[in-house]
């Protein structure tokens, strides 16, 4: 795979691409060792910042810094410009795709989307169906992934509708860049992206309920200390320069959703929140939960609180769904998609299976629900009996009914790009 | 601020004042403990030791004897200990860790990095010279911790916060230092000026870093009403009552202008740091040293549920 891969840096023929031109010169320039002490240095940074993240399952290391390469990658102007046009139109698409679903269902009634995608999908909320969130926004914020498979071509490999995370660590690892790397910077005339957390409070501050005063005040909302990724939570309630809530802080009282202070109740308007909708009120949802407020989606139903992203949009971005995004971007925006699907193969589909069962090794296969390199196979990568046992998850039940609850991605021979050590050059953002 | 981002906060800065206590009181009972017999009397230093932590009860229902051992291994370094240093140090860190957002980064590397360095100590069997650096290592934490705070931290109501935790534990200690101890203090025994008593007052002074404090305020021998006097009404001696109840005072006065509103637990500092104003040492004695400061005890723990109600809860 790698000597197939296209390398952003390196062309076949050992010239180097002109949006590396720079790059290439100072690495050559560069001594070795200098790399390697910046590497240090980078890695001593995070560790007194307390960049971690924890891994489920994972006792030995229970916070881990996250990994990080010193070498930048490079996206042209022209590049992203293109990136973004096709981003704001799949997240438009994925908008109106919610709404239609909680609301008059076109998209199932013209018979684009299978009913059952919806109907039985775990993240279908019914107690959403009818309902519209402040303003008729669902999604506020996304995680569209998106790799590189050559010098033209970009694929969305996921999109992440429900509670998306990440982005404090391309904050951060970009103030480590420039602090380490100030002569690259002066180099190239590099985007800003230190905006993000005023136009996030602007986005937050804009949603609020109508009934919330002209000052509404928002709250991010984390499940705790033990979530994997609180450290962004609160990175990015720091930068907010809002109050980090967790369940426990909140209350609902005449379906309005207070905080308890230190001077009393506040009242709330905006949560941005990083807990999945099954944890969020025990009321509706699972009983058992204390993570949650008992009472928040009444206030919801109430339109006193605007909760980010709304609850629901989980039925969006699964990886069956993801196969029609194509049809659905077609369907509400009457336009091509700009940015391409990775060619999928849905193994609800009689024909679509065989052939992913006759070519297990070559593909990447991922569960409907997984997340987060969960549940999945990247099958050049596996071992016999990983990908006996995702065969054996594949074939088809005898229950006539049943939906094939898995997708599949081809064999996306990712683009290859310049890294500081062996083994991490290959990797797009999903591997 | 959110309520429980001050608690965490209020008890952050608790567990670093505990923890300092305790090095101090190891520190002064493995002096103690040391002399010979002919000085050291017969009782049991290392009991008196888990007395004034508080924990003497929980300890003997895990071992049989208070020996240097078993207490050092307890109040430094056993989980099981909710009040040990360990214990203390990772509490403190993980309510460090959930109100990030609300310390500076100073304070946050005296926390992580002490409990970086903490894991690797623990589960060692320290004696000797080995202990007495581990109990200066301590100290140095909390120093940190404190001019850390002291030198970066805004003057809001995240500063009272802190400083209202450190406070109440500190004037907690040093009262338990003088409850379990008050008996040395009183004037009508037999042994007065006796070896015994001489270094059990420096060993209650040393236990919180006053033995120099004492010969600049007094100039004078160790005599216990004086060793009292310095520990529970001198204004100047930063670990006496009553300059613990000034900054209670202020700190809380402080907040009260900030969220315009008295309560419960402005009334009561300020009744206590009346209390203490008025004090005479005479007085103290004759109405009995022992009454008075189990009284000073509940108080205090009074006002810290006072705190609590009021703002935490």
């Amino acid at each position: 795979m790698p000597a197939l891969a296209f390398d952003e840096m390196t062309l076949s023929d050992g010239s180097i691409r002109e949006a590396y031109g720079k790059l290439s010169e100072w690495l050559s320039a560069a001594p070795p060792d200098l790399l390697e002490y910046r590497v240090k240095e980078a890695e001593l940074l995070f560790r007194r910042i307390g960049i971690t993240f924890a891994v489920y399952g994972d006792q030995q290391a229970q916070e881990r810094l996250i990994p990080f390469d010193i070498i930048p990658r490079i996206i042209t102007n022209p590049e992203w410009n293109a990136l973004k046009v096709g981003l704001e139109q799949r997240v438009r698409a994925l908008n109106m795709y919610i709404a239609d679903v909680y609301g008059r269902r076109e998209i199932l009634k013209a018979g684009i989307i299978p009913d059952d995608l919806v109907f039985q999908n775990e993240a279908f909320r019914p107690e959403m169906a009818g309902k519209r969130p402040p303003h008729d926004l669902w999604v506020h914020i996304a995680g569209i992934d998106i790799v590189r498979v050559d010098a033209d071509t970009f694929y969305v490999l996921e999109d992440n509708a429900r509670t998306p995370s990440g982005v404090s660590y391309m904050l951060e690892n970009r103030e480590v860049m420039i602090r380490l790397f100030p002569e690259l910077f002066s180099r190239h005339r590099v985007a800003p992206v230190e905006k993000y957390s005023d136009e996030l409070l602007a986005t937050l501050r804009s949603i609020a309920p109508r009934s919330a005063s002209a000052d509404p005040t928002v709250v991010l909302m984390t499940p705790g200390v033990y979530n994997s990724a609180y450290y962004e939570h609160s990175f990015l309630a720091d930068k907010l320069g809002v109050e980090l809530v967790e369940g426990r802080d909140l209350f609902v009282r005449d379906d309005v959703v207070y905080m308890r202070t230190t001077e009393g109740p506040k009242r709330v308007d905006v949560i941005y929140r990083r807990i999945d909708d099954e944890w969020i009120d025990p009321m509706v949802f699972k009983p058992e939960s204390s993570l949650g407020v008992p009472g928040l989606i009444s206030a919801y139903h109430a339109g006193n609180i605007t909760l980010t992203n709304a609850v629901g949009t989980g039925v969006a971005d699964d990886k069956a769904v993801y196969s029609y995004m194509p049809e659905i971007i077609k369907f509400y925006l009457g336009a091509e998609p700009i940015l391409k699907n990775v060619p999928t193969y849905r193994c609800r589909e009689p024909e679509a299976l065989k052939y992913v069962l006759d070519h297990l090794p070559e593909l990447v296969v991922k569960e409907v629900h997984g997340s987060g390199g969960y549940g999945m196979l990247v099958g050049p990568h596996a071992t016999k009996e990983q990908i006996e046992l995702f065969r054996a998850k594949l074939k088809p039940r005898r229950r006539a009914s049943s939906p094939s609850r898995r997708s599949r991605s081809p064999p996306a021979p990712l683009t290859s790009i310049p890294a500081s050590r062996r083994g991490m050059s290959i990797c797009g953002p999903s591997c | 601020m959110l309520s429980r981002t001050a608690d965490n906060l209020f008890w952050l800065s608790r567990y670093i004042e505990r923890a300092d206590s305790l090095a101090r009181i190891l520190d002064a009972t493995q002096r103690l403990a040391s002399l010979p017999v002919a000085y050291g009397g017969k009782t049991n230093e290392w009991e008196s030791a888990l007395q004034t932590a508080g924990v003497a009860t929980a300890f003997f229902a895990k071992y049989e004897e208070a020996n240097h051992e078993n207490v050092v291994s307890y109040l430094a370094f056993d989980r099981d200990n909710p009040s040990s240093i360990l214990s203390c140090f990772e509490t403190a860190r993980h309510n460090a860790r959930s109100v990030r957002t609300a310390l500076t980064m100073e304070m946050w590397d005296a926390i992580n990095g002490a409990w970086i360095e903490l894991r690797r100590t623990s589960d060692r069997k320290l004696a000797g010279e080995e202990l007495t650096r581990f109990l200066t290592w301590v100290k140095e934490i909390s120093l940190r911790f404190d001019g850390s705070a002291a030198r970066t931290m805004l003057r809001n109501d995240i500063y009272d916060f802190s400083q209202l935790g450190m406070l109440l534990e500190r004037a907690d200690n040093t009262a338990r230092i003088l409850d379990v101890k008050y008996h040395l203090l009183l004037p009508d025994k037999d042994e007065v000026g006796g070896g015994l008593d001489y270094y059990q007052w420096s060993a209650i002074l040393r236990a919180v870093s006053a033995v120099n404090s004492y010969h600049w305020v007094y100039r004078e021998s160790l005599k216990p009403w004086l060793v009292a006097d310095l520990l529970i009404l001198n204004d100047q001696m930063p670990r006496s009552l009553a300059s613990c109840y000034g900054e209670l005072v202020r700190h809380l006065d402080d907040l009260a202008r900030a969220y315009g509103r008295q309560g419960q637990a402005q009334r009561l500092a300020r009744a206590s740091r009346v209390r203490l104003d008025n004090a005479d040492i005479k007085e103290v004695f004759q109405g009995g040293l022992h009454e008075f400061i189990t009284g000073f005890i509940s108080d205090n723990n009074r006002l810290g549920s006072a705190i609590h109600e009021q703002y935490l809860a």
